[in-house]
């Protein structure tokens, strides 16, 4: 590490370490928050899920989205439809999409996430009804 | 360490360790607090002659170093048991029953506070607050923390677990 | 872009770890490898949540679980249900006791709703030992702001805040810097008191534990402002884990050039560090402290000369405490209107207490100044454990004093609790229950201070043993009308003439039980009775008419007191009975009662 020379130097660092701790402050306000939650077990990676959620990420710091965190959880069960992302609204039920790719991501982040419709491709929520 | 040329061997060792400590120091004023303490993580107490050697070589003399000792409850001139039992007596502890499983370890190991059993293996201390209070009351063995307990069992199981 | 999209944290506070935590992180990470997420889920190490009655804790952030008393056996389900599926593990939530749902989101518990982090701010939300973590909150902005002001303006932000000492006295922190100021020397210091010796806080302890950082940053703020260059933090050798983390945070803090020379470049120079104490209550006070860095037994002297004139090695010294400095960066981040917006007209922000004893929900809460003792022990405290009756709440630690039902709706500040004949001290609150008997209580704070004292002024020495003497005698049931005087008056006489502070408060506790509960003082002496049944040599065991003589008493008595045939009512022998309550416990008929 090279020292920190100036104030707009330790300015710079804060920034760039800024998203050590943002997926915490984003998380303690979870419930104002769209969650999409990526399924990354093998067959979803295998099927290009890092891609998906990378391209999501870029899109999201790039067009300064304040309230949408993004996560991962491992295998949700659909081996058939990966890569799957699953998406909650504050206060909604989580909705699962599948066979989704960079367009499809592109979509549902404009439709869903920002406009709050729901975008074409939804597997039906049947993950819950097995649980209970 | 039964043969006595052992034990002089290891008991140089040990104030050369503590003479280099005092050698490297860069400041000796004001640094008796912190040569004691590593006389002590060194001997495990302070005799008599470890004050004295203290003394020598910070320049001062053994009645100062005796006084800062005996006026700090960390510093000890009696040796600690192998396994040292501390019983928090802090507030918190004391409300929920500490006093009681004080009693129960002195019953237990037949010695009081301040003491260390025959066999050199268990010594008994009480303590102000280690700041578990959520576990109230606290016993110490060592650093290792034993929280909640609240009967003469719980003692005895507890100095079980260093029985061999 | 962090790789992360999941973070774990552990508390690792000195409570969690002696409930295994560790474990629970070295669990975390096996599993965590075993289906493969290790590159996407980020385990930490934190600072102390506050909830320690629950620990350990782990958090599960984004997704804001708030897992409590978790075993290391319990992490294999939390990875395989919560990090893979995402499906919360239900019998690891916490349980709102009064609806019995189980409540996932911290801010939801009655625990958390009242409480306002400042000083805390970090605590249990970054990983101590990772200076970046700090300054992604930023860390040392304050002290990059400060830098570009001039000490007046420091000094007279720091008065506007009306930040006050948070060790015990409750000096105007802006006051004490400004004096330090304004004496002209060539070397001043700036010290650390953590030597934190009241039995039953741990709130510095817990800041130096999870935010080390905020202490070096504000250090090097104070330095700034009253002109010194050297930094000391006095902190208790029992503390080893706060040391370690502390050592970690003044190493890295160098590392990045945030301390030594010609800090952020602008020729400001700043070290600091760290003596260790060995074990001396007396040491708190600033005085003692200083000559207890200075290697020599910590006996306090009088001031005038305060410190801020003549301190460390006879020059300029200012001491502050730990929760002192913790709010100093934010003063100067959000601006000291912010600040004094907080809080009551003459104590400004927030206070940590530690809460503990007789209460549900033990831990280390943060709250504005001028809440309600009843918010404090009923909503967040959860109310009196075993669902027993509220009797007073000791406030101040040894100097304090008790503060009763009464009280229960007094806002809490500085002036108050001095009105109520306690103190805030550095905030230990000990809650007591009807069980606990108030001679006793008291007789506990005094065997403290006597041990504690340091020797050298008459008043505390011979005083304080003469007190615990009479208390000694009156729990033991042979105290007199007249003792109850002699303790008012010899009281008084150590208030008045005592050295230092901890003389000069050490009858608190005997002074405000006696105005508060004076009949359970009568009582002892003049009945023989302790009202809370606590006194075991007021105690007595008798049998009732329940007996049915099924023996079993009579077997387990350790001095054969009980003697009677069976099937017919057993008696107690008074002479022999060492009152141990065996023979209580083991009747099942409840015919034996305690009077």
């Amino acid at each position: 590490m090279t020292k920190i020379m100036s104030l707009d130097q330790l300015k710079t660092l804060r920034d760039n370490v800024k998203n050590k701790v943002d997926l915490r402050v984003k998380g303690e306000n979870v419930e104002n928050m769209v969650v999409v939650r990526v399924a990354m077990a093998t067959c979803g990676i295998a099927s290009g899920a890092r891609e998906v959620m990378n391209y999501l990420a870029e899109l999201i710091r790039d067009e300064d989205i304040e309230n949408v965190v993004i996560t991962q959880s491992g295998c949700m069960g659909y081996c058939y439809a990966e890569p799957t992302i699953e998406v909650t609204l504050p206060g909604k039920e989580p909705v699962v999409y599948g066979n989704v790719d960079k367009a499809k991501a592109k979509e549902i982040l404009e439709k869903h996430i920002l406009g709050g419709e729901m975008a074409d491709g939804i597997i039906p929520a049947i993950h819950k009804s097995l649980d209970e | 360490m039964s043969c006595e040329s052992c034990k002089n061997e290891l008991a140089r060792e040990m104030y050369a360790e503590l003479e280099k400590f005092i050698d490297e120091l860069p400041e000796k004023r004001g640094a008796l607090i912190s040569v004691l303490h590593r006389a002590q993580s060194i001997f495990g107490y302070l005799p008599k002659e470890v004050q004295a050697f203290v003394g020598e070589k910070l320049n001062i003399s053994t009645a100062q170093v005796y006084g800062v000792v005996s006026f700090y409850s960390f510093f000890t001139m009696e040796p600690k048991g192998k396994y040292p039992i501390s019983v928090c007596l802090g507030t918190a502890c004391y409300v929920r029953g500490a006093d009681k499983v004080l009693e129960a370890f002195k019953n237990e190991l037949g010695i009081d506070v301040g003491q260390t059993t025959s066999d050199g293996k268990f010594s008994l201390d009480a303590l102000r607050c280690v700041g578990a209070c959520g576990l109230a009351p606290v016993v110490l063995i060592g650093d290792k923390v034993y929280g909640r307990i609240n009967s003469a069992e719980q003692v005895k199981e507890i100095i079980k677990e260093y029985q061999d | 872009m962090s790789k992360y999209t999941m973070h774990v944290l552990v508390c690792g506070g000195t409570g969690c770890i002696s409930s295994r935590s560790k474990e629970i992180v070295e669990n975390l990470n096996l599993h965590i490898k075993e289906v493969g997420m290790e590159d996407s889920v980020q385990i930490l190490t934190t600072g102390c949540f506050g909830f320690c009655e629950k620990g350990p804790i782990v958090k599960i952030l984004p997704d804001n679980t708030f897992y409590v008393q978790v075993k290391p056996e319990d992490v294999e389900e939390i990875v395989k249900e919560h990090i893979v599926k995402g499906r919360k593990v239900e019998r690891l939530l916490y349980v709102n006791p009064t609806t019995s749902d189980s409540v996932s989101d911290s801010k939801h518990m009655e625990f958390y709703k009242k409480q306002m982090r400042v000083a805390l701010r970090n605590c249990g939300f970054i990983d101590p030992e990772n200076i970046e973590e700090y300054i992604a909150r930023d860390g040392y902005g304050a002290l990059g702001k400060v830098l570009s002001m001039t000490q007046q303006e420091v000094i007279d932000e720091m008065k506007k805040s009306g930040l006050r000492g948070r060790g015990g006295g409750g000096f105007p922190t802006g006051l004490k810097w400004e004096f330090a100021y304004k004496n002209k020397s060539d070397q001043k210091y700036v010290v650390c008191n953590a030597d934190e010796g009241d039995p039953g806080a741990f709130m510095d302890r817990s800041i130096l534990e999870g935010d080390p950082h905020s202490i070096v940053e504000a250090m090097a703020i104070c330095g700034y402002a009253i002109g010194a260059n050297r930094g000391l933090v006095y902190i208790r050798a029992e503390y080893p884990l706060a040391v370690k983390r502390l050592e970690t945070a003044i190493l890295a803090a160098r590392e990045y050039g945030l301390l030594g020379h010609d800090i952020l470049g602008t020729g400001f120079d700043f070290d600091i560090e760290i003596k260790f104490g060995a074990g001396a209550f007396v040491c708190g006070e600033e005085t003692a402290l200083i000559h207890s860095m200075e290697g020599m037994r910590g006996e306090p002297t009088t001031k005038p000369p305060f410190p801020a004139e003549s301190g460390y090695w006879g020059k300029p010294t200012n001491v502050n405490n730990v929760e002192t400095f913790a709010n100093v960066p934010v003063v100067f981040l959000k601006g000291a209107d912010w600040f004094s917006k907080i809080g009551t007209e003459k104590s400004k922000g927030t206070k940590v207490f530690a809460l503990a004893g007789k209460i549900n929900n033990v831990g280390l809460i943060e709250v504005p100044m001028g809440i309600t003792l009843r918010e404090v022990i009923y909503d967040i405290g959860g109310g009196i454990k075993d669902g027993k009756k509220f009797k007073a709440v000791q406030t101040g630690g040894p100097s304090g004093g008790c503060l009763t039902e009464k009280d229960l709706d007094t806002p809490i500040d500085f002036d108050n609790l001095i009105a109520k004949g306690s103190m805030m001290g550095s905030g230990g609150m000990i809650v007591m229950d009807e069980t606990d008997c108030m001679p006793a209580v008291a007789k506990f704070y005094l065997e403290f201070t006597e041990e504690e004292s340091c020797g050298k002024c008459t008043p505390c020495r011979v005083g304080t043993k003469r007190l615990l003497e009479i208390l000694e005698k009156i729990i033991a049931g042979n105290g007199t009308m007249e003792d109850l005087e002699t303790l008012k008056e010899l009281s008084q006489v150590i208030k008045d003439t005592a050295l230092c502070g901890l003389g000069q408060t050490a009858p608190n506790p005997i002074l405000s039980t006696l105005e508060a509960f004076e009949d359970e003082y009568i009582a002892h002496v003049r009945d023989h009775k302790c009202p809370a049944g606590k006194c075991t040599a007021l105690l007595q065991y008798n049998i009732t008419d329940k007996c049915i003589g099924c023996t079993a008493c009579a077997r387990i008595c350790p001095v054969n007191a009980i003697s009677g045939s069976p099937k017919q009512q057993h008696t107690i022998d008074q002479t022999k009975c060492i009152k141990c309550g065996a023979c209580m416990t083991k009747c099942r008929f409840g015919a034996i009662v305690r009077e």
